[in-house]
């Protein structure tokens, strides 16, 4: 039975990891993600779970402890955002680089500077080239769920990697609204034991983690880490397969929101993507063929999937809500364009930047967005190829 | 929206008009609506003007911007009439409710010539008289239901009664002092409606 709720994002997926019951919890709080570790010491202080919260004295050391607890063969998390992830980067690496499947609740805040509490995801874009699997959810629901799925995927023996799951620091995080909980028994059972093949606490199997490793095999090791989250997609989709038939609600490397006969496409991710399936319904009524291609799933990147998803539309707007200071655009649409182009799918693109540190982004300015790509291609009018949305001047 | 209503709320942080956002969420989750309760941070201190924002509806809520058309705004604090703009894209169909001493007369010319509906509630005298402290957010919560029909009195009465054990699981002695706060807002609200219903028909 399906339990009716009303939590925030915070919330939920604190719920969710009492459901789950991991074995191991380092955690340093940083704002918005400091309700996470929180609420799950007050449901282990109340005997509601019996995970091992170690209090640490830094984001690197709670990396560090939940490495070193994966590897001793205990599913392991911690939950950060913002500076707190970035002082984690270089065990990010570690992490995924020894296929180590543990998982971290991601509340995504801009970075300094200048310093600020608020939503974006520069944090989630810092790292990105580390090897994690990366799972972006639009509201309290779906962080609930992608938890829910988070630790079947990092553990299958086809991956063997870490995974992130992010949602919107306040705006999701901080936000109530209702929410369709699981009972615990089938989450436990969805989820399953933990059964290591390998471990350092295994006696009779002894390994290493993380030995230096001689240029002549640095390489391959690579190779396999780049396999493994390759192997990963098709993973993602049967754990959403097998979630779907649990819960009822669908999930993939991406949702399509009324884009079948669409001529202009919104690619966004997170919690803007509602605002903007928002947009679409309101220009629907007004006769424009618009959708919505929210990305759920952006490390593995499903480039060709995406450049199948825009191939018939006219013109994208690819919406990063995040700087990347390489001059060409953010994350999303230098990704996005290399893709269409390996893909060779030629439709035009334009690269917003929107929502840097909790700046608004409303239905007015994905309506705003929509009027720009058709007054492009239907007009001619020159525009920007990578612009700020509602920038003062 | 269609289908349903936004809350604006205007406080100082510390005064408690995010948890008011969101014990709102609380009991109109109670009646089968989707619910938003969510809160704006500034610079986070006490006293600084914060925002706070309901979406109460029966269809699902997607939309995660702030709210800039609502139909009712809140005002937590008198004092920042002077320095926010609280009618900012108020509707004209709905309501502004103050948390003043003053009456509604007085206050009037204070709302950037808002043309629709104004309540004024003593929500400092209801506080200090029932819970012998400034909690402006009970009243202020109480008088946001009572202008909005969110709920029936009876509903929100027992619902926030559940909501405030859970809340003051560890403080008991506070929970009939905010019910107190709640009832009289209520009954200061019903009448002020009352009287504006006469003073149409007449």
């Amino acid at each position: 039975m399906a339990i009716k709720e009303r939590m925030s994002g915070n919330e939920a997926v604190s719920y969710a990891i009492r459901q789950v019951n991991p074995d191991v919890m380092p955690a340093f709080p940083i704002t918005p993600s400091t309700e996470i570790p929180q609420m799950v010491s007050t449901y282990i202080a109340n005997g509601e779970m019996d995970t091992e919260f170690i209090p640490v004295e830094s984001e690197h050391s709670s990396m560090s402890a939940a490495i070193g607890a994966e590897a001793a063969g205990a599913r392991s998390l911690t939950a950060t955002s913002s500076a707190g992830l970035a002082l984690m980067w270089e065990e990010l690496l570690l992490a995924a680089s020894n296929r180590l499947p543990l998982v971290l609740a991601l509340v995504n805040r801009t970075l300094s500077g200048p310093i600020n509490i608020n939503c974006d995801h520069s944090d989630g874009m810092g790292a990105r080239d580390t090897g994690w699997i990366q799972i972006y959810a639009e509201n309290n629901q779906e962080a609930y769920d992608n938890f829910i799925q988070a630790y079947p995927i990092a553990e299958d023996a086809r991956v063997h990697l870490p995974v992130m799951i992010c949602q919107d620091g306040f705006i999701t995080s901080h936000a109530v609204e209702n929410i369709m909980l699981l009972e615990d028994a089938p989450v436990r059972e969805f989820v399953g034991e933990y059964e290591p093949e390998e471990y350092l606490l295994n006696p009779g199997k002894p390994i290493a983690v993380g030995p230096y490793a001689v240029s002549n095999y640095v390489m391959e090791a690579k190779k396999n880490q780049e396999i493994a989250l390759e192997n990963s997609k098709e993973v993602i989709l049967e754990v959403a397969e097998r979630f779907k038939k649990l819960s009822g609600r669908e999930y993939g490397l991406f949702e399509e929101y009324r884009t079948e006969d669409a001529d202009y496409i919104m690619l966004i991710m997170g919690s803007a993507a509602g605002t903007a399936k928002q947009a679409v319904d309101d220009l629907r009524e007004r006769g424009k063929k618009v959708g919505v291609l929210k990305l759920r799933v952006f490390r593995p990147f499903p480039a060709e999937e995406i450049a199948g998803a825009l191939r018939n539309c006219k013109a994208a707007a690819i919406m990063d809500r995040c700087e990347s200071y390489n001059g060409n655009g953010g994350p999303l649409g230098s990704e996005v364009d290399a893709g269409l182009f390996r893909n060779k799918v030629m439709i035009e693109t334009v690269n917003y930047i929107y929502g840097l540190a909790g700046r608004d982004f409303t239905v007015g300015d994905a309506c705003g967005i929509f009027a720009e790509l058709e007054d492009m291609v239907v007009n001619g009018k020159e525009i920007e190829q990578y612009q700020y949305v509602r920038l003062r001047k | 929206m269609k289908n349903g209503i936004e809350i604006r709320w205007h406080g100082r942080g510390g005064q408690g008009a995010k948890t008011a956002a969101l014990l709102l969420a609380d009991v109109a989750f109670k009646t089968g609506r989707n619910v938003q309760g969510f809160p704006e941070y500034g610079p986070e201190r006490m006293g600084a003007p914060i925002t706070a924002y309901n979406r109460i509806s029966s269809d699902k809520i997607r939309v995660h911007s702030n709210i800039y058309h609502p139909d009712y705004v809140v005002v937590v604090d008198e004092t920042l009439l002077g320095s926010v703009d609280v009618t900012a894209g108020l509707k004209k169909t709905g309501a502004i409710i103050i948390n003043t001493p003053k009456s509604k007369e007085e206050i009037e010319g204070h709302l950037n010539g808002y043309e629709g509906r104004v309540f004024t509630v003593d929500a400092r005298k209801i506080s200090v008289e029932t819970l012998g402290k400034n909690f402006p957010n009970s009243p202020m919560l109480a008088a946001a239901v009572a202008v909005s029909e969110i709920m029936p009195k009876e509903k929100f009465i027992k619902e926030m009664r559940a909501s405030y054990q859970h809340k003051f699981a560890k403080k008991p002695e506070v929970i009939d002092g905010n019910m107190k706060a709640l009832e009289r807002t209520f009954a200061v609200l019903e009448e002020a409606i009352e009287a504006e219903k006469m003073s149409l028909s007449a």
